[in-house]
């Protein structure tokens, strides 16, 4: 037996090897005196010379589940409360056989195999990109990145890279977290390698991109125009085609940032001009998971000039050595700083492949029409809500027509702060839309109210009737 | 995994299963939604009127038509078609250990998977107090005082050092003048990767005869131009640079900061600390090291910590407790801003919390003892198999937790290399090893790793797997160079997936390019 101080003296669960007889018998095996000796290449002057100060360890599996589920009990939930916020992170129905598929150990624990032992998981990953292709009407779909934030960054520097030009455009509108996340990846000013993220404002009462203000800042200087739709702010970008054409005519590229699970009602931006697609896998079957569920995807045409440019770890189908079957590989794997180390393609490493799965069942199973009925439900529920809302005294909808599952909701004559506004709902159960107050002072004191298939009837009208009461 | 002393006669399932978009039958479905409420739909009309009529949709997506238990069937067949570590993966670098499903259970309930990032932190104070005490546990592990769970991944965490480093530099009004960042060959191609991605020149360092860049070396590269030192130790070939303290003091003499990648803590875990060897800052990937479920690829994340001089700069928010309540702090006029939207993958950092609580202190202890041991173990057998060498063979010391080694002499003398190697294991369930980042250093390279979950049984498995390898291909090398034999599928041919016309990430793209008719 081995009895080496600060080791527990039960063996632990999680280690098939610690038990003193099967390690006596490994360093017999190897001649070592003891376990001590074998870290004999660490000075001991770098050693640590006490025990970790840690909480008494609960290797008992029922005592850490009582502890975990004690602690989380002071949580409160979406599924308790009547939940309105979006604003990057969304509510949806999640297919019990997303979470079926997501937790099978095959594709929860590993990392990567050969194509020939993880055949199934690749073709996952391929069904992934070609469905997502269909939705936004792209040939050429990466594999999944971080977030849409990560995502929009990285076309960004993408578009920078085709174009030898170092500014962007963003609506003024943009979501202020994707923002910052772009801003990191656009570099701060005084790097020679700085892309200058540009604002253009947006129409106050539409709600869209201001194009007489774009005109004036689109310039040679533009590598590209990134724009949303549905925006942050909920709108549908009804000129699309028309920024995309502008953006082309002066030599930039478009980036459009999508939420896929709009598309069964909206139309495909490859079909309006553009040329790169970023957005959001979460609402694909995805739980918000407390912002743990958000990922990020990137799209384009199928021509060399934007394949070259990906970061992102590429699949593509392909043949076997056996006639009539096929396999997945990956390609430009060379480019990603796998293969070129800083020289690579921005970075490449670790994503949401697990989600990626989850995004494929969801498509697979809802389906041409199932994407087409529920954009419809969400559009018609979420035009109700606000019509609900602006119904109460002193509540307006900032921009009335044409969003999708967002919009805005302006309490300024209420003579009440959002803050207020919000603690008063969620005493009664209710979770208010995300607070714009401080994100768009010239929007006064406005929340961004989401509402999805989730919502029914009753829910809106009791959201109306507790601010109709907290108004008052 | 032993049945009478030999090795498993393995067999994937194989389905033959088609892709998802030759599936189905018009008409069919997986999912509906219902009829919109009647009174919902009197009052606003039908959806379509409610959009632009220049944004509408005008064809359907050309998305399969399928019923939910023919979508349920079609990933389970994918997933057995996937090894996945059913079998052993000592898979190295990434540390493949235990992750346990209570973790799983618990976070897959709605006090964590439907919770909203933006949710008041009134209604998040489990969530925030479990993540605060994750956060003690690291700050006692590496003696920093600050972490941050934003980063999506180690990359991401190695990202958030070279955005740390530029907030700090601008704060000192030297970005743009200091913009070299030093890190050495061995250390994860991620670290100069971000490095560039945020704007700063790399200096790589070469190593020398005893498996680590000379002092000299260093000292030749620190300059008034140094940024920053990221580098890992111990690295990939299991040498621990014993001359790291030095290395900090001269990075900060040149007034430089140094991170210190983790991504091989595993090793050391309870032995040292980042702090006390001068570090300002490291990641731990928890998704590896920390018990959380790799996925394939994530979702991960990257625990990012540093000291408090740095903490200003974190991208936020931090998670702050008065004693009595927790709250996100985003009020931070220094920070760098954000690496990713909201403050991480919350589901890993508390399954990584409830590891570190189920293992402890001791443990944690055990398991980098365990770590050692089980390579050193694994060293003495697979060099005693023919074909087999390992780097550095002149360095006669006890390896940390990894070994690199080199099928370069089996090549040479049957032809069969650490590829058809990969192709041969799988045949035995054994999921292929990792071999090296690029470039490599050596011939043929492969790394296992044995961490600390895997049984001395599934260890000599493995080494019973390679050594049959060996013997294979001394033998009749074509069984190894034909193989696999026992997949869902043969070999892939890699010829047309560089080749644009070839090349298909998407079935949309696999039609028009190769089934034209």
């Amino acid at each position: 037996m081995t009895e080496r101080p600060g080791c527990p003296s039960v063996a632990h669960p999680y280690m098939a090897n610690s038990v003193g007889a099967i390690k006596a018998a490994m360093l017999a095996d190897i001649g070592a005196p003891s376990i001590e000796a074998l870290f004999e290449q660490i000075p001991a002057d770098h050693r640590l010379r006490r025990p970790l100060a840690l909480p008494k360890a609960i290797p008992s599996e029922a005592e850490l589940r009582r502890h975990l589920l004690g602690v989380l009990a002071k949580n409160k939930t979406c599924e308790d409360n009547l939940s309105f916020l979006g604003a990057g992170c969304w509510q949806h129905h999640v297919p019990a056989i997303c979470d079926e598929i997501v937790g099978r150990s095959e594709f929860l624990t590993p990392v990567w195999g050969t194509p020939s032992s993880d055949h199934g998981r690749n073709q996952a990953w391929f069904e992934f990109c070609s469905q997502l292709g269909e939705l936004v009407g792209m040939e050429f779909v990466g594999l999944p990145v971080y977030s849409w934030g990560c995502a929009a960054g990285h076309a960004i520097r993408m578009a920078a890279r085709l174009t030898g030009r170092n500014e962007v455009l963003v609506p003024r509108s943009m979501d202020p977290e994707r923002l910052a996340v772009v801003r990191t990846y656009c570099e701060p000013e005084a790097l020679a390698s700085h892309i200058a993220v540009r604002a253009v404002d947006y129409d106050a009462a539409s709600g869209r991109l201001d194009l007489a203000d774009l005109r004036a800042k689109l310039s040679a200087r533009t590598a590209a125009i990134y724009f949303e739709t549905p925006g942050y702010l909920g709108t549908v970008e009804e000129n699309g085609a028309e920024i995309a054409m502008r953006a082309r005519a002066a030599g930039a590229e478009t980036i459009i940032g999508v939420d896929p699970i709009s598309l069964g009602v909206l139309a495909p931006p490859g079909d309006y001009g553009a040329d790169i697609v970023v957005g959001t896998t979460q609402p694909l079957g995805v739980h918000m998971n407390c912002g743990g569920g958000v990922g990020g995807f990137i799209a384009t045409r199928d021509e060399e000039r934007y394949a070259r440019e990906y970061p992102t770890l590429l699949i593509s189908i392909t043949d076997t050595l056996k006639p009539g079957q096929i396999g997945f590989g990956l390609t430009l794997a060379h480019q990603t700083s796998y293969g070129l180390r800083e020289k690579g393609k921005d970075w490449t490493g670790n994503s949401v492949y697990l989600w990626a799965i989850a995004n494929a069942v969801y498509m697979s199973l809802l389906g041409p029409a199932g994407f087409r009925e529920l954009g419809e439900r969400i559009v018609q529920q979420s035009h109700y809500a606000a019509r609900a809302l602006a119904e109460i005294p002193g509540v307006r909808v900032v921009f009335p027509g044409g969003f999708f599952k967002e919009f805005v909701v302006n309490f300024d004559a209420t003579g009440k702060t959002v803050a207020a506004i919000d603690e008063a709902l969620r005493a009664r159960g209710i979770f208010g839309g995300k607070d714009l107050s401080r994100e768009f002072p010239e929007l006064g004191q406005s929340a961004l109210y989401c509402v999805t298939e989730i919502h029914d009837r009753e829910d809106i009208d009791r959201l109306a009737g507790t601010l109709g009461e907290i108004v008052q | 995994m032993m049945k009478n002393g030999g090795l498993r006669e393995y067999r994937s399932a194989s389905w033959d299963e088609p892709v998802v978009m030759e599936l189905g039958y018009p008409g069919r479905r997986g999912m509906v939604f219902g009829e919109v409420d009647a009174a919902i739909a009197a009052k606003v009309g039908a959806a379509e009127a409610l959009l632009p009529a220049a944004m509408r949709r005008r064809r359907p997506p050309a998305l399969p038509e399928l019923s939910e238990p023919e979508v349920l069937r079609h990933y389970l067949h994918l997933s057995q078609q996937t090894l996945g570590m059913l079998g052993v993966n000592l898979f190295g670098t990434c540390t493949m250990k235990y992750n346990p499903r209570a973790g799983e259970a618990v976070m897959a309930r709605p006090q964590v998977a439907e919770t909203h990032p933006l949710q008041h932190a009134d209604t998040l104070q489990g969530t925030l107090e479990l993540v605060h005490g994750f956060d003690l546990i690291l700050r006692e592990l590496s003696g920093m005082d600050r972490f941050v769970f934003q980063a999506a991944g180690g990359a991401d965490a190695a990202y958030t050092h070279a955005c740390v480093t530029r907030a700090h530099l601008a704060a000192r009004g030297e970005l743009g003048k200091r913009d070299e960042i030093v890190t050495t060959i061995q250390t994860h191609p991620c670290n100069p990767a971000t490095a560039a991605t945020a704007g700063f020149k790399v200096v790589t360092l070469m190593l020398d005869e005893r498996g680590y860049p000379s002092l000299d070396a260093l000292k030749a590269a620190l300059s008034d131009r140094t940024a920053a030192l990221m580098v890992n130790n111990p690295d990939d070939m299991g040498i621990y640079n014993p001359e790291i303290k030095e290395w900090v003091r001269l990075v900060h003499e040149a007034g430089g900061l140094c991170f210190y990648d983790h991504a091989n803590f595993n090793g050391v875990m309870g032995k040292l600390r980042a702090r006390e060897l001068g570090f300002d800052a490291c990641m731990y990937m928890l998704h590896k090291t920390f018990g959380a479920p790799k996925g394939g690829g994530g979702p991960a994340v990257g625990a990012y910590g540093c000291t408090a001089e740095l903490a200003r700069y974190l991208p936020g928010p931090v998670v702050a407790f008065d004693g009595a309540k927790y709250r996100l702090d985003s009020d931070r006029p220094d920070s760098l801003g954000k690496v990713r939207e909201f403050w991480g993958n919350v589901p890993q950092v508390l399954k990584a919390y409830a590891w570190a609580r189920a293992m402890g202190a001791e443990g944690i202890h055990e398991a980098s003892d365990l770590s050692v041991l089980a390579n050193n173990y694994m060293e003495k057998k697979l060099l005693a198999i023919r074909g087999v060498t390992k780097s550095n063979p002149h360095i006669d010391a006890w390896r940390m937790e990894m070994t690199r080694y080199s099928l370069g002499v089996l090549k040479e003398d049957t032809g069969v290399g650490v590829a058809d190697m990969q192709h041969r294991m799988v045949d035995f369930g054994v999921d292929a090893p990792w071999l090296s980042h690029e470039p490599w250093l050596v011939a043929e390279p492969f790394t296992p790793e044995a961490g600390e979950m895997w049984s001395k049984e599934d260890i000599d498995y493995w080494i019973a797997a390679l050594a049959r390898v060996s013997e294979e291909a001394y033998r009749d090398p074509e069984i190894v160079k034909t193989a696999p034999h026992n997949q869902s599928i043969a070999k892939i041919r890699t010829d047309g997936l560089e080749d644009p016309e070839r090349w298909a990430t998407t079935w949309r793209a696999y039609r028009r390019k190769h089934r034209k008719a």
